[in-house]
């Protein structure tokens, strides 16, 4: 197993560090988040002891739905041991007390940056978003009251306009990440800036998905089976990216990869990214061969 | 032909103590271009941006004769007026810049309207966008260039097409020529013009040249301290005028 | 009686009071009362200043008259001009008054051909055919073919007016007004001018004009009408 149990919490603070009527009004903006899928909930987003860009609004979003019993994994771009990570894992321990770990299939609660796990998700658990920038349209119309105009009339031309300007620049839809969706068929949402290879995975997903940002201050949500759709054109569909070749550890050919430089002679190679679900795959093959 | 186009009856805006528009009344029918003339500060963006559902008036009515009937202007809900101003109806801002997005190609500056009418399929949008820049007399070559790149008399061509593409029934333009050099301007005339008689539209142009509204307009209406104290058609205002406001506008051309 | 007027001007008063001028009071027209029937050929005549060319301009509506009634036949009925609505107004122009101002005033930039084609388009003929019917009347009066395509702006005072006077004839409507057709043209597009007049004439348009040359008068057997005379002399105020 690779649980590292509950221990003792610092009781110096609150369960979880955020206080209960704190976590009473998050909880309060979630369940409005769930009820309206895709829809951007204003909350009154705290001070952490993080910077922002660190990920406080997911923080403030596990500290809420976090329960003693509760096992928690924190990945950063599909990675359990980069700084990020091991950091909001380590928050965590020390202010909840909470088992944590690194498998997937063991997790109740899941904090992620940038990726959503290769292993498909159960409907027992939670999977929490840290977002930087919740508003799909941002980028071409800045002002706040116009955007929330636009997302309750469903005006939404302007997302194909960026969308458009992608095909003509590029000759195809080169957004790769933060790729938005349309939620339940109604509202537009920013999937956070995961890799458009995941969006798929949020479509009809068991799990609870939970979305936070901290310094824009709004949740959203996607309940359980809820259906995402990439927005494209009909004569340039969405695609997920693929790669020429399978990872170089684990010989998946249907994850997302990243590329590592290995040396100083520009050699690289290219391995997964959910280093879970790679590490995995590796045992399971030398199990085997025992 | 038996209803007009448009109906604005007993207009009436106030900002504070000034009164921008007083009393007005007029029909547009079918296939007419109106045109309001004026001095600076008569009332005459005002009595535009409230006509067409950018400003509420304190009083009056404005309806508007769409396929399905008598529509309020004023009283129906904001959706229903938005998709109203990005199909039937097109404003042309008297700067492109406020009636252009800058920071995306002149064809995503064109097909915004397409896609917001829910024009799905990438080559449609970019071939109606090339046939629109080649309608306004813009090379083709320039479909992916920013508005920024361009002058100001492409930026308001542009601004054109993007407002025509979806071939409204009504169009109103501030100011359309207004700080255009003139050969610019007579190219922009000449293509309103010919906009207006193939595509059968109705306008509301806005102008303080009475050149521009001989040229563009069927009808005038004279504005003067926020009240129309003239309309007529055009040769009847400009050879015949009335009011001594008129009278005074029309001798203070100048003649070339 | 015979057949009706197609058009009848009766008891008609127009003046101008000039507010820039401190509110100086011009009387051009005083009772002025005359009839024109299809296929006659009426020209108003008197010194300048008797009030031809406003005549002109208030059968057409441009002016607003301030007495009086003209009266046209407009599509099985009779429209009284003084009293239409603008959009009346311009119905009646599009199908049934037709006029020759002695100066062209078109947008800058669009081609002789389609200046002349517009009016025949908005009747409803096709453009094609409104095009080839405009190049015929163009070449007709000598329009080289090489400025069909070409502004008329830059095009010489008597060949504006030939442009402005096939305009008319492109789109032959059943009362014609012309102010002083003939007046900037060489001898040889004077009679080609009052040719077309007169073939309008037989089609039986009835047709109002001011002729300047006693001479045209007499090619187009036209009736005189004293301006000086109809303009009875009563007060302003009357």
């Amino acid at each position: 197993m690779t649980i590292e149990p509950a221990a003792a919490r610092d009781t110096g603070y609150n369960f979880a560090y955020l206080n209960e009527q704190t976590k009473k009004m998050i909880r309060r903006a979630l369940l409005k988040a769930v009820a309206i899928p895709g829809y951007q909930v204003p909350f009154a987003s705290r001070e952490m002891p993080m910077p922002y860009g660190w990920g406080t609004g997911g923080v403030q979003v596990t500290a809420s739905v976090l329960t003693p019993e509760d096992v928690l994994k924190v990945i950063d771009q599909g990675a359990d041991d980069t700084t990020n990570a091991v950091s909001i894992r380590k928050f965590f321990k020390r202010t909840a007390g909470v088992a944590t770990t690194e498998a997937t299939a063991e997790a109740s609660v899941i904090q992620t940056r940038h990726r959503i796990p290769e292993q498909k998700l159960t409907s027992d658990q939670i999977l929490v978003y840290q977002v930087p920038i919740p508003e799909p349209l941002r980028f071409l119309e800045p002002r706040e009251t116009e955007t929330r105009k636009m997302h309750a009339f469903e005006d939404y031309g302007l997302m194909h306009v960026k969308l458009y300007e992608d095909i003509s620049q590029h000759g195809h839809i080169a957004t790769t990440y933060a790729y938005p969706v349309k939620v339940e068929g109604r509202y537009v949402m920013d999937p956070s800036p995961t890799p458009k290879f995941d969006n798929p995975k949020m479509d009809n997903c068991a799990a609870l998905q939970l979305f936070g940002a901290g310094r824009e201050k709004r949740i959203y949500a996607l309940p359980p089976f809820t259906s995402v759709v990439s927005l494209d054109f009909e004569d340039h569909p969405f695609e997920v990216q693929a790669w020429e070749h399978p990872c170089e550890l684990c010989g998946a050919r249907d994850t997302y990869l990243d590329e590592v430089i290995v040396d100083d002679e520009g050699g690289r190679m290219f391995v997964c990214s959910d280093t879970d679900y790679c590490a995995s795959r590796r045992q399971a093959v030398s199990e085997a061969a025992e | 032909m038996t209803t007009p186009l448009l109906s604005v009856s007993g207009l009436h805006k106030s900002f504070g103590r000034t009164v921008a528009c007083d009393d007005i009344s007029f029909d547009l029918w079918p296939g007419e271009v109106l045109g309001i003339v004026g001095e600076s500060g008569s009332g005459k963006t005002t009595l535009l941006r409230s006509i067409a559902g950018l400003i509420e008036p304190d009083a009056g009515e404005i309806s508007y004769y769409s396929g399905e009937g008598a529509l309020d202007v004023h009283d129906m809900s904001e959706p229903e007026l938005r998709r109203l101003q990005r199909t039937e109806w097109a404003f042309v801002h008297q700067h492109p810049r406020d009636g252009l997005r800058l920071n995306v190609s002149a064809g995503a500056n064109i097909g915004e309207r397409l896609m917001a009418n829910d024009w799905r399929h990438y080559d449609n949008i970019r071939s109606e966008a090339l046939k629109w820049l080649a309608a306004v007399e813009i090379d083709e070559a320039r479909i992916d260039d920013l508005p920024r790149t361009f002058s100001g008399g492409m930026q308001q061509r542009l601004q054109i097409a993007r407002n025509l593409i979806t071939s409204p029934r009504l169009v109103f333009m501030d100011e359309p020529t207004g700080g255009l050099d003139v050969s610019v301007q007579a190219r922009l005339l000449d293509l309103i013009r010919s906009l207006v008689r193939d595509l059968g539209l109705s306008a509301i142009v806005v102008t303080h040249d009475l050149a521009v509204a001989r040229l563009l307009s069927t009808r005038l209406m004279v504005m003067k301290d926020a009240r129309v104290i003239e309309q007529g058609l055009t040769d009847q205002v400009l050879e015949d005028p009335q009011a001594a406001y008129s009278q005074l506008l029309v001798s203070s051309v100048l003649q070339v | 009686m015979g057949k009706q007027a197609v058009l009848s001007v009766d008891q008609v008063n127009k003046q101008f009071v000039l507010h820039t001028q401190n509110g100086a009071v011009l009387d051009v027209l005083r009772g002025v009362s005359l009839s024109v029937h299809g296929g006659e050929i009426a020209a108003l005549c008197g010194p300048s200043g008797a009030g031809k060319s406003s005549l002109l301009k208030a059968v057409y509506g441009t002016y607003r008259i301030g007495g009086g009634r003209i009266l046209v036949r407009h599509k099985g009925g009779t429209c009284d001009v003084a009293v239409a609505p603008p959009r009346q107004i311009s119905a009646l122009r599009r199908d049934t008054i037709g006029y020759v101002s002695q100066f062209l005033r078109v947008i800058p930039r669009v081609p002789a051909i389609d200046i002349v084609a517009d009016p025949a388009i908005e009747q409803g003929m096709k453009p094609d055919a409104a095009r080839a019917r405009a190049t015929e009347l163009l070449t007709r009066l000598r329009i080289p073919d090489n400025l069909l395509h070409l502004s008329p702006l830059t095009f010489s005072g008597g060949e504006q007016q030939r442009v402005n006077i096939a305009r008319a004839m492109a789109a032959p409507r059943p009362l014609m007004l012309f102010d002083e057709p003939t007046a900037s043209l060489d001898p040889q597009n004077r009679a080609t001018v009052l040719d077309m007049i007169a073939d309008l004439r037989k089609s039986g348009t009835a047709i109002l004009g001011i002729f300047h040359d006693p001479a045209d008068r007499r090619t187009l057997a036209a009736r005189d009408i004293d301006m000086a005379a109809s303009n009875r002399e009563e007060p302003a105020h009357a």
